[in-house]
């Protein structure tokens, strides 16, 4: 880091933490403190937490209070002849049998939080939700419907190795969550209990949402259980909390609650994607009213996502469109992955560089993408995508790091879905 | 009662003074001597260490990555515990013990004097296997010093070498353990009853039983995970019908009790050092014994408080929260005696004395965030993240390395016969205790809004803390210099002839019954102790004296 860079940032520090703070009125997170959250539960844990707090803070000032006035007054200076007791019985069983009853009067709420915590029957909604090095797949089981939320591409772009920049710069990256954005936000309707059903395909992982003060293990093999039920409509954010490798601190989760009305039609519309999909026309431009429900919810697939969804998926596009396009859906979708070298991350994913599918048959290829693989390795489908963004992205990959394969167009697509 | 047989006469030809030379501390098998090693060994793992931290120090000073790969820095975070746990704490209070524990109980050396030997050269070449590793291809692990499965199985090259390393280590900490379990159940000198010992003489014992009863658990565990990883074996492999959790309760069975192993020995310090500058007895010996045998039983019954969120039947987690909450009970014990014996006493505050003070403050600090961590839905919260944190660092470094700290000030000057100066110490004191809260405790705060432990990179939201922190720990490393400088002048610096046997005016015990600087051979013949736990007639050394 040169000179410049560090006045940069010192100077930049003050001014990034201003930004934050300014950027943090969506859900006005305490700098010091447990968050109340947004649930019975998150409440009920911070009294207890402010309980147990209260209680230390009183016997510290009174162990603390004694150590010092007998510092200040049983000095050599102040008292120069030590008494001489070393043994009190009474003393001795007194100051061992009230912390027993303390400890009783803060075991009692504790378990009955406890028990609530772990009470995951009559659920209205499953969700399951598996972690992998390093992001996340949501399921709505029962519901058909399944995605993948990693790391959103802005904030990776500025927590690589030297991307250089300020907290200043920092403060500005995805709206001031930087590293708390996600490429697609779990989306869950308020006042229904919502089960978590969590577990992992690699290694330990640990689903944390603060708010929600759910911190569960997801750990391959096991599958935890854990629940939530939502009060207000909002956005709370989480990371991954168990160390799982090299980008343990860059698998962020974000969660949206939606009033139950909204949720309905946000999650029929996600899966009308794939419906709507064997029809592209509803797709084009011609039709915004229909295919761009989600522009009404609160909801979005990340930006970059739905961008080049807007073109016009029947008309065939130029090599240079689609390669355009490609880029940026590969960015939001496939890079966390595959890196942006295409190199992968063997052995866990795989280098698309000279790999024979991106370089073979277009059906294998785009085949791949919208069906997944998940067996040995971690592949979700990528059904979500439109058939303009599998076509861009296919392409790229094809066309790319010295790929040779064929162009791929949105009705090849189509055609294969 | 056991008799001292010190004069057994095994090392006759050690009679007449150490070798010379490199080979007088190859060959050695003299307690003072192993316990120097000891000392300077675990001094240059403490430097080690703290550069490790620095690293980790400096990447987070601010958002963003500026310095290390995360996978480095995972490397780093890992390293620094278990360079700091078995290379800094735990060689430190062993050195201590081989300089003290016969001192304390009267008796010529240690009882297997040539195992104590051994057990100290494995540790340079273990740390060697170990740090090794940051040089070779794919780096050193990185995987967390819990070593959890399956991420430790994806360590490359470092993975057997880690192994290794931790079985040449716990082997050395076993060796110690028995050597000090055998010299105080046999060696003590007539008239020294088990209940007239000195407490760091108890703590450690019981420390020594912890050792023997949990480092072959993490043997155990640790080869079940190289078994894993080269043969085939699925004990922690969830596809091959294993358990990933299993191993972390066989873990966390070592790790608790070894949490104790790092504090039981401090416990026995501050108890010591507290009555002298106070002038008084210390207030509730026996009940002091009890509390730190109860401390060693329960830490045996709580270990699943480092797992609450792996998903544990509500019973399990219900037993574990009680359990853990116990333990404070027999903690306040300690604390409410040590201030019972500062009560009404004539303090002096000399830097021993200044460290086990800040020692009683702060590790009661991280005591209080304990008592936080053992309510298991407010864990939840906690759990995995700078809370945490500085939960461990609170009762570590104020706690078990300001013992050590203390615990070389007060004995120092009977080992070398020179008296540090006392003006840097106090400068050292307050350095230390300064600026390890400007480090520690803004981390308390990271940790409740919602910073996870182990990441190179946060939102903008945590840089404040973060910065402070960062400062804190650079000072705080800096500050140690004084006293190593300290240290040196003691050990390099010329004899002045003004330190007295007894060296503090308060002191009691066998070991000040002994010129400063201690002979190489000390209590040839044992002393005779009398009722009162005082020597009555003097060992052979203090004769001659
Ligand atoms: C969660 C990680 C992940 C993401 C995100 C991901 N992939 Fe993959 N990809 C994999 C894994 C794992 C494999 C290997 C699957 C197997 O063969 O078991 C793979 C294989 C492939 C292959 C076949 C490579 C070969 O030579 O066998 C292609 C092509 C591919 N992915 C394209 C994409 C595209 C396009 C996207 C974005 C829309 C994407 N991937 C997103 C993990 C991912
Ligand atoms: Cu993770």
């Amino acid at each position: 880091m040169s000179m410049t860079k560090w006045m940069r940032s010192l100077v930049g520090l003050l001014a990034g933490t201003f930004a934050s703070a300014v950027a943090h009125a969506e859900t006005a997170r305490s700098q010091y403190n447990l968050p109340v959250g947004a649930t019975d539960i998150s409440a009920q844990v911070h009294s207890l937490h402010m309980l147990i707090l209260g209680v230390v803070t009183v016997i510290g000032v009174g162990v603390f209070g004694t150590m010092i006035y007998s510092i200040i007054n049983h000095r050599r200076s102040k008292h120069p002849k030590p008494a001489d007791f070393h043994e009190s019985t009474t003393v001795e069983i007194v100051w061992t049998i009230i912390p027993f009853f303390v400890l009783i009067a803060m075991a009692v709420p504790a378990a009955g939080t406890l028990i609530k915590m772990e009470d995951t029957r009559n659920a209205d909604l499953t969700v399951k939700i598996t972690g992998f090095q390093w992001g996340w797949k949501y399921e709505y089981v029962g519901q058909d419907y399944e995605f993948v939320s990693m790391l959103s591409p802005e904030s990776n772009q500025a927590r690589q190795l030297g991307a250089n920049k300020t907290p200043a710069e920092l403060a500005q990256v995805d709206g001031g969550n930087y590293l708390w954005e996600v490429t697609n936000p779990l989306v869950l309707p308020t006042g229904k209990k919502v089960r978590f059903l969590i577990t992992a395909q690699d290694v330990i992982h640990a689903w944390w949402v603060h708010d929600l003060a759910v911190k569960k293990d997801a750990i391959p093999g096991y599958i935890n259980e854990a629940w939530t039920k939502i009060n207000e409509p909002g956005t709370f954010r989480g990371v991954c909390a168990e160390l799982c490798g090299r980008d343990h601190g860059f698998m962020p989760i974000v969660v949206k609650a939606l009033p139950e009305t909204e949720f309905n039609t946000w999650l029929a519309q996600k899966k009308g994607v794939e419906v709507a999909a064997v029809a592209p026309a509803v797709l084009t431009e011609a039709a915004p009213a229909a295919a761009e429900p989600a522009a009404a919810a609160p909801v979005e697939v990340a930006a970059a996502t739905s961008a080049p969804a807007a073109a016009p998926a029947a008309k065939a596009l130029s090599k240079d469109e689609l390669m355009a396009q490609g880029k940026k859906v590969y960015e939001a979708n496939c890079q966390a992955c595959h890196q942006a070298n295409g190199a992968g991350l063997p052995p866990n994913f795989p280098s698309l560089v000279g790999s024979p599918v991106a370089n073979g048959d277009a059906k294998a290829h785009v085949g791949q993408v919208l069906h997944g693989k998940t067996g040995g390795g971690m592949m979700p489908p990528f059904k979500q995508l439109t058939d303009a963004e599998v076509a861009a992205v296919v392409t790229y990959e094809r066309q790319s790091w010295g790929n040779k394969g064929s162009v791929v167009q949105a009705s090849d697509v189509a055609a294969l879905r | 009662m056991a008799h001292a047989h010190a004069h057994d006469g095994h090392d006759h030809d050690h009679h007449h003074g150490p070798d010379k030379g490199i080979m007088r501390w190859i060959k050695t098998t003299n307690h003072k001597d192993l316990g120097t090693l000891y000392l300077c060994f675990s001094f240059i793992m403490f430097f080690i260490g703290g550069l490790m931290s620095l690293v980790i120090r400096a990447e987070l000073f601010q958002p963003g990555l500026q310095f290390v790969d995360p996978e480095f820095f995972n490397s780093m975070t890992t390293m620094h515990a278990l360079v700091m746990i078995f290379g800094g704490v735990m060689p430190a209070f062993t050195g201590l013990a081989n300089w003290m524990v016969p001192m304390m109980i009267g008796a010529g050396d240690l009882a297997l004097p040539r195992v104590n030997n051994w057990g100290f050269w494995i540790l340079p070449f273990g740390f060697a296997m170990l740090l090794s590793t940051l040089f070779m291809p794919g780096g050193a692990p990185a995987g967390g010093w819990t070593m959890y499965p399956p991420l430790v199985l994806q360590t490359g090259n470092a993975f057997p070498m880690l192994i290794f390393a931790v079985h040449l280590l716990g082997i050395s900490s076993i060796t110690g353990a028995i050597n000090v379990v055998v010299t105080i159940l046999n060696m003590r000198a007539p008239g020294m009853t088990l209940l007239k010992m000195p407490l760091f003489v108890w703590t450690w014992l019981i420390t020594a039983y912890l050792l023997i009863a949990t480092m072959p658990v993490l043997a155990g565990a640790v080869t079940m995970l190289l078994t894993d990883k080269y043969f085939g074996t699925s004990f922690f492999t969830a596809s091959g019908g294993g358990d990933p959790v299993l191993f972390q309760h066989i873990f966390w069975f070592f790790g608790h009790p070894e949490v104790y192993i790092l504090i039981l020995p401090a416990f026995g310090i501050v108890s010591t050092i507290i009555p002298t500058f106070a002038r008084k007895p210390l207030f509730g010996y026996a009940s002091m014994v009890y509390a730190t045998a109860s401390i060693g039983f329960l830490s045996f019954i709580v270990w699943a408080h480092h797992m609450f969120t792996v998903g544990m039947p509500l019973a399990a987690e219900l037993f574990f929260m009680f359990s853990t909450m116990l333990i404070a009970v027999p903690t306040g014990v300690k604390v409410f005696n040590w201030v019972a014996t500062m009560w009404r006493g004539s303090m002096t505050f000399e830097t021993p004395m200044l460290f086990a003070l800040g020692f009683v403050f702060l590790f009661t600090l991280g005591g209080f965030s304990g008592l936080m961590l053992a309510i298991t839905p407010v864990d939840f919260q906690y759990h995995d993240t700078y809370f945490v944190v500085a939960h461990f660092h609170y009762v570590l470094v104020p706690g078990a390395v300001f013992s050590i700290i203390a615990a070389i000030y007060y004995w120092i000057p009977k080992w070398t016969g020179r008296m540090y100066n006392e003006k840097l110490g106090k400068l050292h004191f307050w350095l230390s205790a300064i600026f390890i809260n400007v480090t520690f405790f803004p981390q308390h705060f990271l940790g409740l809004a919602g910073m996870q432990r182990r990441v190179p990179d946060y939102n903008v939201m945590f840089t404040d803390f973060n910065v402070v922190s960062s400062i804190g720990a650079f000072a705080f490393f800096f500050s140690q210099f004084i006293f190593i400088g300290n240290m040196l002048v003691c050990m390099f610096g010329k004899r002045d002839g003004k330190v007295s046997d007894r060296v503090w005016e308060g002191t009691h015990g066998l070991e000040w019954t002994v010129p400063s600087p201690a002979p190489y051979h000390t209590f040839e013949d044992p002393p005779q102790v009398g009722e009162n736990g005082e020597p009555v007639s003097a060992g052979q050394t203090a004769k001659a004296h």
